[in-house]
């Protein structure tokens, strides 16, 4: 069975935020504007952290993208009263929206703090309506929601390979962020396949994971920049 | 006659305690007017957030939980007062206990639903939460959580209501109204010696079986943060710390409460100066104990020095939460100490000067811990911030006054201390502690060796 992993070399990424862009679009996050943005309730599967390094004037920024972690051990499924969010047996950290009750707690539980409360119903401005993807389910308020790994495109990937007969391949499952990429800079795929771009790249002695000391065992790897 | 007539005649014991039952003066009527009133608005403040959802509240990402988790905690820890305590004391078989654990139970009984209710307020979709029993997870701390308050709502209620029989069966004896409500109470129980001592069996089963759900309690409210990896959260102490903080705030609610009802029923034959200077020593004895948790669980973060738990720890003690920080210090410890070390102050008006510095403390406490840590996640993030909105102090405010709302008319339907146990202490007891202390005293040399 497949071990979905993504593996982001932070050499190549040069914030342009496509892959943001390519998330909301994909997965009908909600338009929260100006306000939502004053509130500290914006909501982004995929977010592209700033940081700047050194004092002034050697200064250097890093672009860290950070995604769910889809962490093999992940603490916030395990806080969960009523099993809402769950690992699958492909290593996706999944949340079924029809019975989260909102309580936060898995939130909380996050060290990374990738997942977003829906604090008021999900808007959409007329000019995003029709372009909404009928693949994924919208939101309602009160409930916790988080990057998926785009999963909806797994099934459309298995489906289209059971059709032509075939196994499925490298590459016939891609998030939006990993396609959208304009550097490359996000490989994806299976990490228990050695044959796989991503399990090689997870092997570099470049690789490392986010908070790897506190045991989570994410499934997003990082490679450092060389200077 | 009218009951009045019927409770005036009685000896001293029965007259001022069931007084309150029959007799409401003006007073009441306006303080629970003053109740209903904010109660109703917190009821309307629920009503608009039921209906816009939580976005009417000051949360946000990373602030996850604000007041309704800190009121949460808060609640559930006043409700520590009565059970815990009266257990204890009546374990201990302390004699100065028989005017107060009526009251005490009553605070345990009324406060532990607004507490427990408050994390139905907090949810995003309240019209779900039936899906913790249909879909439950076992290793989510908050199924402990419902499981260990309902065993002790449970509990507690049983614990308040069989020492209640008596005096139930003697209400329905002397016909005061409402006479269905007591005849069904008091089902059927006459005051034989026989029956007497089936109760106090039972009482003093329950009150050893009450102890460790108590305990188990607010040990399981502290693991709700403890088990999550969070900075000032993940900390072996938070279940002691809590069950501790929770007796503290516990103890300061009842002894405001029977500062008010010694007031306002004239019960200062009942609540006296000797009760008030003991429950002042427990509050001392806690206060030193607070300061020691707080020193243990601060300078352990301090020393080990990890990065992340650094920024939460230097944000109270020097940082945004300075002031609800010393401020909790000064009301948990120095206000506290200082009013009780001194016989002097331990009176009426000193311990309930320290029991209201005691109660805003431990809600400081709650929100020190709850805000700090979530404002500080491992993440950097920019320009987090919470202010608590209009909706969710308006909610709380509507609670602090339901609570005292449901007291207020317990106090009418009950006596809000035990007749019957009063009457025993003072029929038996005398005796019993003679016989007691006589037996703690050496015997004779020369009869034992024969």
């Amino acid at each position: 069975m497949a071990r979905w992993g993504m593996v982001i070399d932070l050499d190549r990424c040069n914030g342009c935020q496509a892959c943001e862009i390519a998330c909301r679009s994909e997965n009908n996050l909600a338009v929260g504007g100006a306000q939502a943005a004053r509130e500290n309730r914006t909501i982004s599967w995929m977010r592209v952290h700033t940081e700047i390094e050194g004092e002034w004037p050697d200064l250097r920024a890093r672009f860290v993208p950070q995604p769910c972690m889809q962490c093999d051990r992940p603490p916030c499924t395990l806080v969960c009263p009523v099993q809402a969010t769950t690992l699958d047996r492909e290593g996706i950290v999944s949340q079924i929206y029809a019975r989260c009750i909102g309580c936060r707690y898995c939130a909380n539980a996050c060290p990374y703090t990738v997942k977003y409360f829906n604090w008021r119903k999900p808007f959409y401005p007329e000019s995003v309506l029709t372009g909404l993807n009928p693949d994924v389910s919208i939101r309602p308020v009160g409930v916790v929601e988080k990057c998926t790994f785009c999963n909806h495109r797994l099934q459309t990937a298995r489906d289209q390979a059971r059709a032509e007969q075939r196994p499925l391949r490298e590459g016939d499952y891609v998030p939006a962020c990993a396609e959208s990429c304009p550097t490359g800079a996000i490989v994806f795929g299976d990490l228990d396949d050695p044959g796989q771009r991503v399990a090689q790249l997870s092997r570099e002695p470049r690789a490392f994971r986010l908070q790897e000391d506190l045991g989570t065992q994410p499934k997003v790897y990082y490679l450092a920049e060389q200077d | 006659m009218t009951d009045l007539d019927i409770v005036s005649r009685l000896p001293q014991d029965e007259r001022m305690l069931l007084m309150p039952l029959v007799r409401t003066t003006s007073t009441f009527w306006r303080w629970a007017i003053l109740m209903v009133a904010i109660s109703l608005w917190g009821a309307f403040a629920y009503a608009y957030q039921l209906r816009h959802g939580l976005g009417v509240t000051g949360l946000n990402t990373p602030e996850y939980w604000g007041i309704y988790i800190i009121c949460f905690v808060f609640f559930i820890g006043i409700s520590h007062a009565g059970t815990l305590i009266s257990a204890i004391l009546r374990v201990a078989n302390a004699e100065w206990r028989r005017s107060i654990t009526r009251s005490a139970e009553f605070i345990t009984v009324l406060v532990i639903g607004f507490g427990a209710v408050q994390p139905v307020l907090d949810l995003g979709r309240p019209d779900r939460v039936l899906n913790v029993i249909l879909n439950p997870q076992p290793f989510s701390p908050l199924l402990w959580d419902i499981m260990s308050i309902g065993l002790y709502l449970t509990a507690s209620s049983i614990y308040l209501y069989i020492p209640m029989i008596p005096d139930l069966a003697r209400i329905r004896d002397l016909g005061l109204r409402p006479r269905p409500l007591y005849w069904f109470l008091a089902i059927g129980y006459r005051d034989t010696p026989a029956a007497r001592h089936t109760l106090e069996r039972i009482i003093a089963v329950l009150a050893v079986m009450v102890i460790p759900i108590a305990v188990s309690v607010h040990t399981v409210i502290g693991w709700i943060f403890a088990l999550t990896l969070r900075p000032m959260w993940h900390s072996a102490i938070f279940g002691p710390y809590f069950v501790m903080g929770a007796i503290f705030s516990g103890i300061a609610a009842l002894i405001i409460a029977m500062a008010i009802l010694r007031r306002v029923y004239n019960l200062k034959a009942y609540f006296k100066d000797v009760h008030f200077n003991n429950m002042g020593l427990l509050l001392l004895v806690m206060a030193v104990i607070w300061f020691y948790f707080t020193f243990a669980e601060n300078l352990t973060v301090w020393y080990g020095g990890e990065e992340a738990e650094l920024a939460t720890l230097y944000s109270k003690l020097i940082g945004d939460f300075a002031f609800p920080f010393w401020l909790m210090v000064a009301c948990c410890f120095v206000i506290p100490f200082a009013l009780m070390a001194r016989r002097a102050t331990r009176n009426v008006a000193g311990t309930t000067v320290a029991s209201v510095a005691v109660v805003i403390g431990m809600w400081l406490e709650r929100f020190n811990i709850v805000v700090p840590t979530s404002l500080h996640p491992r993440v950097e993030m920019s320009a987090v911030h919470y202010f608590p909105s209009w909706v969710e102090l308006s909610i709380m405010a509507g609670t602090f006054s339901g609570f005292i709302l449901v007291y207020m008319v317990a106090t009418k339907f009950f006596p809000i201390i035990s007749i019957w146990e009063i009457k025993e202490g003072r029929e038996k007891s005398v005796e019993e502690v003679s016989e007691r202390v006589a037996d703690y005293l050496p015997d004779d040399v020369a009869v034992v060796e024969s």
